[in-house]
């Protein structure tokens, strides 16, 4: 079976950081694999070492820079890349129709039979790309997974779908299919040096819009993000001053106090 | 135009958020001269009925199919209640089950989505306050159209209480038959500590950076007579068992004293730990959203301030 990937390159703000229009400063922003699509990767680096995928593609939608992401996606162990760009999303915020509409015709090309992604990205945090494409592209879909056994002879995952509360769903989803990967579902591997070195000659193939058969008007996002702000620090917090050792004797006064002892 | 609010229950039980989202879609539906309408999919329907009849609901709509979530159903259904009531926009709770089926009603009949949102105001449109970069900064997001699914946090909204005269109706609902099907639920993160129990818990985060620093914050709590308890990523790395996980999907703690140290406050955090009588946070960023519930903090390096700790209570 084939499985793909989604993977996002995702911005973290520096600690200290401002505000230029509608975004983080470009200058105060570090970018990263998502978090949550690392998970992804490594159940599906795992399902090809176990047997059961035969390819594993990672795919994105990002600029010429995130092939520094996805190329860690492949030093881990996905066989080959594909990254989708073009003017169009230089615009701005890409909603989410505007993203399933990329992935659906990279689903198309590719014709996998699992689809793996990150529960939401560390940036935006929508948390909604993955069930939306699987309603567009009529895959089952299962969302928040953390724990995955595919049965590929019976064409079902089973799932655990993480709940709140220390409840897990224990699910099974029919193949074909797209899964949102909850991190804490395996235990995401650091490229080896021998990975980074096959990884340079691995293909990542570059694809605009035109190249999958869209026009701008089909990524067009129906949202805007019209200001960003630092939320109002509701603190009442006494920030206790001082070097360590002031800081923490003043903190063991308050801790006594309440009562704290061994 | 009228507001779908899509309740969620849980083994037998609604969930605070279906109240919370009622609060949400009634304003919604006033900023709209619409009514409200509120479904219950699934269930003890009638006692549901009962419990969301609150004040401001103008008709509540049950649909017999099955005890426990099943995204299919939920998506059959919202979509038929949706031609029923003439509903352009839908509430859903931002959960972990609502997040399984919200996206793939907006893909099926063409509305926007907009998840996880803390706030929002209608005027000509809708725009919805949500948080990006996990906190750090608030954004005001403008929605085109007037036909839409949000999706709303909980516990940013007040429950609607009350009683009220709604209509209740039971729908009939086909679906097809489910590629997602539902063997059981598994209790996680029992064993030795039920760290819900603790009066004082020393609770450690990310910032920690190496699993044989954890030694640092065991001796701190063996010394201030606490609990340890971990903030996700801890646990995502195996570094303690998920009976020690603090939070959404850990356990919701509410001891005497709760003393954060490496955790930045990520909602999913706070959320099982709010209730704490006293908060204490280490952190060495001044931005880090642990200090706007914290009673005390220190900021600085928790690898200087511990050690200093541990000295005063040696």
């Amino acid at each position: 079976m084939k499985v793909l990937v989604t993977v996002k390159e995702v911005a973290e703000p520096d600690d200290d950081f401002a505000i230029d229009g509608t975004d983080i400063a470009a200058s105060d922003l570090e970018y990263d694999l998502n978090e949550w699509d690392d998970y992804a990767v490594e159940a599906a680096v795992q399902l090809a070492e176990a047997g059961i995928a035969d390819e594993v593609v990672a795919v994105t939608i990002g600029p010429e820079r995130a092939e520094e992401t996805i190329r860690m996606a492949l030093a881990k162990g996905a066989d080959r890349a594909v990254r989708v760009w073009d003017d169009a999303f230089e615009a701005g915020f890409a909603d989410v129709p505007a993203k399933v509409t990329t992935f659906e015709a990279v689903v198309e090309a590719e014709e996998p039979d699992l689809v793996l992604g990150g529960v939401q990205a560390a940036d935006t945090g929508f948390g909604a790309t993955g069930v939306a494409l699987a309603e567009r592209i009529g895959f089952e879909h299962a969302a928040v997974v953390n724990d995955l056994e595919v049965d590929a002879d019976a064409g079902v995952a089973n799932v655990h779908r993480e709940l709140e509360g220390g409840v897990e769903e224990l699910t099974e989803v029919d193949l074909p299919a797209v899964l949102t990967v909850q991190t804490g579902l395996n235990e995401p591997r650091y490229a080896s040096l021998r990975g980074i070195r096959q990884a340079q000659r691995k293909e990542i193939d570059a694809k605009d819009l035109a190249d999958l058969g869209l026009s701008p008007d089909d990524v067009e996002s129906g949202l805007t993000i019209t200001s960003m702000y630092e939320p109002e620090s509701e603190s009442d917090a006494e920030i206790i001053e001082g070097d360590a050792g002031e800081a923490a004797g003043r903190l063991a006064e308050v801790l006594t106090e309440l009562g704290v002892s061994a | 135009m009228s507001v779908l609010v899509v309740s969620e229950h849980r083994r037998g039980e609604l969930r605070d958020v279906s109240y919370e989202a009622i609060t949400a879609g009634r304003e919604l539906a006033d900023a709209r001269d619409g009514d409200l309408h509120v479904a219950a999919i699934g269930g003890d329907l009638d006692r549901f009925a009962e419990d969301l009849n609150r004040e401001g609901v103008d008709a509540v709509h049950s649909v017999a199919n099955g005890e426990e979530f099943d995204h299919n159903v939920y998506q059959s259904a919202v979509g038929a209640l949706l031609e029923k009531t003439g509903a352009g926009t839908v509430v859903i709770p931002n959960s972990v089950n609502g997040l399984d089926y919200a996206p793939a009603v907006a893909e099926a009949h063409d509305l926007a989505l907009v998840t996880d949102a803390v706030g929002f105001e209608y005027d000509d449109g809708l725009t919805v306050t949500r948080e990006m970069y996990g906190s750090k900064v608030e954004t005001t997001v403008d929605v085109d159209g007037d036909r839409f699914v949000l999706t709303v946090r909980g516990g940013e909204w007040p429950p609607a209480e009350g009683v009220g005269d709604a209509t209740v109706e039971s729908v009939e609902v086909d679906h097809p038959e489910s590629g997602a099907r539902v063997k059981g639920f598994e209790e996680v993160g029992g064993g030795d500590v039920d760290i819900a129990d603790a009066d004082v818990l020393v609770s450690v985060g990310r910032g920690i950076e190496e699993e044989e620093n954890l030694e640092l914050v065991e001796e701190l709590a063996d010394a201030l007579g606490a609990t340890l308890s971990a903030s996700r990523p801890i646990v995502d790395n195996g570094w303690l068992p998920k009976n020690r996980q603090v939070g959404q999907s850990g356990k919701v703690v509410t001891p005497d004293v709760y003393i954060a140290i490496g955790i930045s406050g990520a909602v999913q955090h706070v959320a099982g730990m709010k209730g704490s009588d006293t908060i204490v946070a280490i952190n060495t960023d001044p931005n880090a959203p642990i200090f706007d519930i914290a009673d005390y903090g220190i900021v600085g390096d928790l690898f200087d301030v511990v050690p200093a700790l541990i000295d005063e209570f040696a």
